[in-house]
């Protein structure tokens, strides 16, 4: 009998406090008490973190890379959102 | 520790409108992610490598394994132990690495368990003495880190990101086995004989883990052109070659090969002809522990099955009770 695949979780580590949780990898695991714990024991054995998320992988929804252009393209267009765009006579100095 | 250089890629230029995009991107040295469009071959050939490395790791865990409870001091057993551990950390970044591919775990193990998917042929050396611990680390290490340095370069995105991870916990691998090694070598004459034992024992297949030499290689190489693999086998074990024999001499041992010397004009010291005889029959599952180390993973696997087979029993037993609860 084929074994019932165990679910697969993405574990996220905030590596110090003032800073985000940040994707590390992911781990296997029955349920979500068991994901920590393998978390823990696969991407922290050199003190690398301080708080561990474990997300059920199915749970993410991802964009489609072939839709990159036209999701992020408009960003690209909009040099006014940026503040270098403005001019600001020489004489005010810092802005 | 590390997966041999044993993929020829054979996958021919793709010259698809995608596929000369992908090489594009490729040439750019841009990383390719999980989600990216990528020619079958090239992700054929990365689960097989990628698999094969994670098997190695897994497997490589057996020989050290072995000499766990028998470490001479407290010192080393730690040392030991945290090294054993970090390789089935090394096999499970791997394995997660493989299955962005769109293979799953369960699949892979099943390979490595019915003998159908290659690994590392040095785990298949048995441990004999402590010295062989030490050369281990020394060597087998030493030549892991020349092979998977380039690897983090390596042009897909998960697998390179794995590779980082591991050469960052694999330098403190090396460098106990070669501590090992040194404090043996400055040790009674037994202790001497010892590590010259294993250093005759372990520096020809430590050789033959960078795989077969260039000029057998009858196809061109995709994974070059992929920028899977940075530099060729014998590039690589040449290196190895000269980064480790000063080390040797270093310690007053010596290095089974009559043929070695250093060519002053080079600046590279020259070693006698592989047997690649032996290295194809210990690939092919012949070697002196191939039956021994698949038996002992089998047995792991099938002794843990109810394990797995219980968890996913409670946590589905939780989700119904949750959901009642919601109710």
């Amino acid at each position: 009998m084929a074994e019932r695949s165990t679910p697969l979780w993405e574990v996220f580590i905030r590596a110090r406090t003032g800073l985000a949780h940040r994707h590390v990898g992911s781990v296997h695991a029955a349920d979500a008490t068991m994901a920590l714990q393998a978390a823990r024991d696969v991407y922290t054995r050199r003190g690398e973190g301080l708080s561990i998320w474990v997300v059920p992988s199915v749970a993410i929804t991802a964009s489609d890379p072939s839709d990159k252009d036209m999701l992020f393209e408009p960003a690209a267009s909009k040099i006014y959102r940026h503040p270098t765009f403005y001019e600001v006579p020489d004489e005010v100095d810092n802005m | 520790m590390y997966s041999q250089a044993l993929n020829t890629a054979t996958g021919h230029a793709d010259t698809s409108e995608a596929g000369t995009r992908f090489q594009t991107r490729v040439d750019a040295e841009e990383r390719i992610e999980p989600n990216d469009w990528m020619p079958e071959a090239y992700r054929r050939t990365l689960i097989r490598q990628i698999s094969q490395h994670a098997h190695s790791e897994i497997v490589g865990m057996l020989p050290e394994g072995n000499w766990i409870t028998r470490a001479p001091t407290l010192r080393r057993k730690a040392a030991l132990l945290a090294k054993v551990q970090d390789e089935g950390g090394h096999g499970l970044y791997l394995y997660a690495a493989a299955e962005t591919l769109g293979v799953t775990r369960e699949e892979l193990v099943e390979q490595l368990l019915a003998g159908r998917a290659k690994y590392s042929s040095i785990f298949n050396y048995p441990t004999l003495s402590w010295a062989d611990i030490g050369t281990i680390g020394w060597l087998v290490d030493g030549a892991a880190i020349m092979n998977q340095i380039p690897l983090c370069r390596c042009s897909y995105g998960p697998y390179a990101r794995a590779m980082i991870r591991i050469c960052k916990e694999e330098s403190f691998h090396q460098r106990q086995g070669f501590e090992i090694v040194t404090i043996l070598a400055r040790g009674s004459a037994e202790q001497k004989a010892m590590v010259q034992d294993a250093l005759n024992r372990w520096w020809w297949p430590s050789l033959m883990m960078f795989g077969p030499s260039d000029s057998q290689s009858q196809h061109s190489d995709a994974s070059m052109r992929w920028k899977i693999k940075r530099f060729t086998n014998d590039a690589l074990r040449q290196k190895f070659v000269d980064a480790t024999v000063p080390q040797g001499h270093y310690l007053g041992l010596t290095f089974p090969d009559p043929a070695l010397r250093y060519n002053e004009a080079t600046g590279h010291w020259e070693f006698g002809a592989i047997d690649w005889e032996e290295f194809r029959r210990v690939l092919a599952g012949d070697g002196p522990c191939n039956r021994e180390r698949l038996a002992a993973r089998r047995r792991a696997h099938d002794d843990g099955a109810w394990v797995r087979e219980a968890a996913l029993a409670f946590a589905a037993k939780q989700g119904v009770a949750r959901q009642r609860e919601a109710a």
